[in-house]
C-alpha cells in the first residue's frame, strides 16, 4: 500500500468553461506533497474516452506515472468511473487516492471508499503524511470548526479535496525536472451495466447578462429575507452603477434569475468590486468569488465565514446600511 | 412504492461555544434542528407517493396514498423532532438508530460512512424501491452519506438531483453540474437519489397533523437489533476524528465601523477607489 493516485477531472473534456483544469494542478501539487513526505510514488489516472489527450498537459513536476484508461462513453457516467477506479485501485493499492470536490466525484466517490471500505473524507481542507500515515482535516459544524482526522487500519484511504484549498505551481503544465512521466493505457473490462444513463446535457443558460463581465457586482443573499426587500436592494444597485448578483437559495426562492448566481453551481467571477450583503459565505459561494480584486462585506453575524476571504468587513444590518446608502446616493452627492 | 428518507438532525454551535480541552463539544451546548436538504428529499418522495410531480398541488383534491415513505436517523432523542416534522407532513412511519456506541463519535461529528452502514441495514430490512437523501447535510456538508448508502447497497443512483419525474418502474431526473449546467439521467428502480435544495416546495403541516405526529410512535433501534456492534461500526468508519478545533480566522479583512451612515460612506469610498485603479 503505497503511492498517490490523482484521479483527474475528466468531465471537462465536455465542458467549456476555461480554467476548470486547475483543479486537476491542485490535486496533483497535494499529491506530490504527500509523495514527498512519505506516502510514495505519484501517479495520475485519466478515465474516459479520449483521455489520452490530456496526458501531455498532465505530465508535470512530480507525476511518475500517467494512467489513461479508455472507455466507451463519451461523456462522464458515475458508475463507469467508479469501476474503473475502483479496477485501478485493486490494481495498484495506492495508499492514497486523490480527487476533487466536485458534484462528479460526488457522485461516485463516496461509493467507491464504502464498498471497498477504504478511508474516506470530503471536502479536505488540508492532508499531510505523517509518521503514522495519513492527516487530513475538513471544516465541522457548519465549518466554525476544523475536524482534525486520520484513519488507521485503512490500506487506501480516498480524500476529495476542495477546490481553491490547495495551492498549485502550474497552470499550464511543463516540466522544469526534466523528467518524464510513463504514460500506461490500462485496457479494462468495464462492464459496468448501465444502471443509470445520461440522456441530456443542459449548457448553462444565458442571460440578459452576464455577471462575469460586470466590474462590479452587489451581491444579495438569503439576509434580504423577502421578494419585496430584494426590490430595494435591485434599486440599490442601480443607483451605485452596480450589476446584481445573486446567492443559490435566492435563486431556489425563485426570486433571482438563475444566471445571476454566484458559486459552484452558477457562475465564477472576479469583479473588481464585490459587495456581498447578507451572504454567509458557504465555500460553495466562496468558490465562485473569492478571486475578486476587492471584497467587501455586509453581515450581522461576526462569525460569518464571507469575512474570511472580503478585504473590508463591516459587521451590521445590511438594511441599515442599504438605507443610508440609498439616501447618500440619492441626493445625488 | 416504499420509498426511505433518512433525515439528519444538524447541530450549529451558537456564539461562543467551542470544543473543551480534548478537541469535542458538548453536544447539550447545541442547537439542533431538521436539515435544510431533507426537506426538499422527503417532499420529493411524499410527491412521488402521490404521483404527482410538485408538491403543492392546488386542486385541493384528496389523493390516495401509493405506497409508503419511511423516514428514518441516526441519532439521540433530539433527532426525533426531525421524525416527527416528517410524520407531520405525511410520512408513515418513523426508525431511528441509536446507540450509546455513537455518543463520543457524536462530541466530534458522526462518520458519513459509518452513519450510511447503519442505514444500509435499514435498507436491507425494508427493501425500499427508492431511497432519497438530502445531498448535503449543513453541519458537516459531507454530501457523501447518500452515495456511501447505494454503494453498500450496490444501488444506481443520482446526486444532486433538482428535479424527479417517474414512468412506471423508471425515474427520469435533472441533476445539478458544477458551473450552472445540469444533465438529464434515467435511472430504473430500486434506485438511490440525492436531493438538492430547491427541487420542490416542501408542504407544510397542519397543526392537527403536528399534534398528532407528537405522540406518534417512532421505532428505535439499538446496534444490536440491526445486527452491527461497535467494533463493526468502528471498521466501517471512513475516518477516525482526533480533534475539532477553532478555525484560524484569516484576520484580512479591514473592519469597516460606525454608524450605518459612517459605514455607508465609507463602502463608497472604497468602492470608487476599487473602480479607478
Ligand atoms: C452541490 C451544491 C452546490 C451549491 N452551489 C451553490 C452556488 O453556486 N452558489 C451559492 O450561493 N450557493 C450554492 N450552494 C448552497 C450553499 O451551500 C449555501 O446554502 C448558500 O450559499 C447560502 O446562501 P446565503 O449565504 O445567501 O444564505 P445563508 O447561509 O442563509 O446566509 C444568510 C446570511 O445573511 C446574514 N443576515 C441575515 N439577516 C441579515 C441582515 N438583516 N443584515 C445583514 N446580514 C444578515 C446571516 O447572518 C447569514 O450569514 C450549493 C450547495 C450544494 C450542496
Ligand atoms: N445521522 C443521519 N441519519 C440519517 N440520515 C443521515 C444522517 N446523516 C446524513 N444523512 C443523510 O445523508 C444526507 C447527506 O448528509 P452528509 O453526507 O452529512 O452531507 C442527509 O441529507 C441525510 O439524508
Amino acid at each position: 500500500m503505497s503511492g498517490v493516485l490523482v484521479c483527474a477531472e475528466t468531465r471537462s473534456g465536455d465542458r467549456s468553461e476555461p480554467g476548470r483544469r486547475a483543479i486537476d494542478f491542485e490535486l496533483i501539487a497535494a499529491g506530490r506533497a504527500l509523495s514527498e513526505q512519505g506516502a510514495g510514488p505519484l501517479a495520475v489516472a485519466l478515465i474516459g474516452a479520449g483521455a489520452e489527450a490530456h496526458a501531455e498537459q498532465l505530465d508535470v513536476d512530480g507525476v511518475e506515472q500517467i494512467l489513461v484508461v479508455p472507455t466507451a462513453l463519451e461523456h462522464f457516467e458515475a458508475h463507469v468511473t467508479q469501476a474503473a477506479l475502483q479496477a485501478l485501485i485493486e490494481q495498484h493499492c495506492p495508499a492514497v487516492v486523490l480527487a476533487a470536490h466536485t458534484v462528479d466525484s460526488l457522485s461516485f466517490a463516496p461509493a467507491l471508499a464504502a464498498r471497498g471500505g477504504h478511508g474516506f473524507a470530503s471536502d479536505v481542507l488540508a492532508a499531510t503524511w505523517q509518521e503514522d500515515g495519513l492527516h487530513a482535516e475538513r471544516g465541522a459544524f457548519a465549518e466554525r470548526l476544523i475536524a482534525e482526522l486520520d484513519f488507521p487500519g485503512k490500506q487506501t484511504v480516498v480524500l476529495l479535496l476542495r477546490t481553491g484549498a490547495f495551492a498549485s505551481p502550474h497552470d499550464s503544465g511543463g516540466r522544469p525536472d526534466g523528467q518524464r512521466a510513463s504514460v500506461t493505457r490500462v485496457e479494462l473490462d468495464l462492464d459496468a451495466a448501465a444502471r443509470s444513463e445520461r440522456v441530456e446535457l443542459r449548457e448553462a443558460p444565458v442571460g440578459d447578462v452576464d455577471i462575469a463581465k460586470a466590474d462590479f457586482l452587489l451581491a444579495i443573499g438569503r439576509g434580504v429575507g423577502s421578494a419585496e426587500k430584494l426590490a430595494q436592494i435591485e434599486r440599490l444597485a442601480e443607483l451605485m452603477g452596480a450589476t446584481l448578483a445573486v446567492s443559490g437559495p435566492l435563486v431556489e426562492a425563485g426570486w433571482g434569475a438563475r444566471t445571476r448566481k454566484v458559486g459552484q453551481s452558477g457562475r465564477t467571477v472576479a469583479p473588481r468590486v464585490y459587495l456581498a450583503l447578507g451572504i454567509s459565505g458557504a465555500a460553495q459561494h466562496l468558490a465562485g468569488m473569492s478571486r475578486s480584486r476587492t471584497i467587501v462585506a455586509v453581515n450581522s453575524d461576526p462569525d460569518a465565514r464571507i469575512f474570511d476571504v472580503a478585504h473590508y468587513g463591516a459587521v451590521a444590518d445590511l438594511f441599515e446600511v442599504a438605507d443610508a446608502l440609498e439616501r447618500q446616493l440619492g441626493n445625488g452627492d | 412504492m416504499k420509498t426511505l428518507v433518512p433525515v439528519k438532525h444538524v447541530a450549529s454551535l451558537p456564539a461562543g461555544v467551542l470544543p473543551d480541552e480534548r478537541g469535542t463539544l458538548d453536544i447539550d451546548a447545541l442547537q439542533w434542528a431538521p436539515n435544510e436538504w431533507d426537506a426538499y428529499a422527503l417532499e420529493a418522495a411524499l410527491a412521488l407517493r402521490e404521483g404527482a410531480s410538485d408538491g403543492d398541488a392546488d386542486d385541493g383534491a384528496l389523493r390516495e396514498p401509493a405506497g409508503e415513505v419511511l423516514v428514518a436517523t441516526v441519532g439521540d432523542e433530539r433527532a426525533e423532532q426531525s421524525l416527527r416534522a416528517g410524520l407531520a407532513i405525511g410520512a408513515d412511519r418513523a426508525l431511528r438508530v441509536w446507540d450509546d456506541a455513537f455518543v463520543s463519535d457524536a462530541r466530534v461529528g458522526l462518520d458519513p460512512l459509518a452513519v450510511a452502514r447503519v442505514l444500509a441495514t435499514l435498507a436491507e430490512r425494508e427493501r425500499p424501491d427508492l431511497i432519497v437523501c438530502g445531498a448535503q447535510s449543513s453541519d458537516a456538508a459531507s454530501a457523501a452519506t447518500g452515495v456511501a448508502l447505494a454503494g453498500l447497497l450496490g444501488l444506481a443512483h443520482v446526486a444532486v438531483v433538482t428535479q424527479i419525474e417517474r414512468d412506471g418502474e423508471r425515474l427520469t431526473v435533472e441533476r445539478e453540474l458544477d458551473g450552472g449546467a445540469s444533465e438529464i439521467v434515467r435511472v430504473a428502480l430500486p434506485a438511490l437519489l440525492t436531493v438538492q435544495t430547491g427541487a420542490n416546495r416542501p408542504r407544510r403541516a397542519n397543526l392537527r397533523a403536528i399534534k398528532l405526529a407528537r405522540t406518534a410512535p417512532i421505532a428505535l433501534l439499538s446496534l444490536g437489533d440491526v445486527g452491527l456492534d461497535a467494533a463493526a461500526l468502528d471498521a466501517s468508519a471512513g475516518s477516525h476524528a482526533l480533534r475539532l478545533r477553532e478555525r484560524e480566522r484569516s484576520s484580512r479583512a479591514t473592519p469597516i465601523e460606525g454608524t450605518p451612515v459612517e459605514i455607508a460612506a465609507r463602502i463608497t469610498t472604497i468602492v470608487e477607489q476599487a473602480l479607478s485603479r
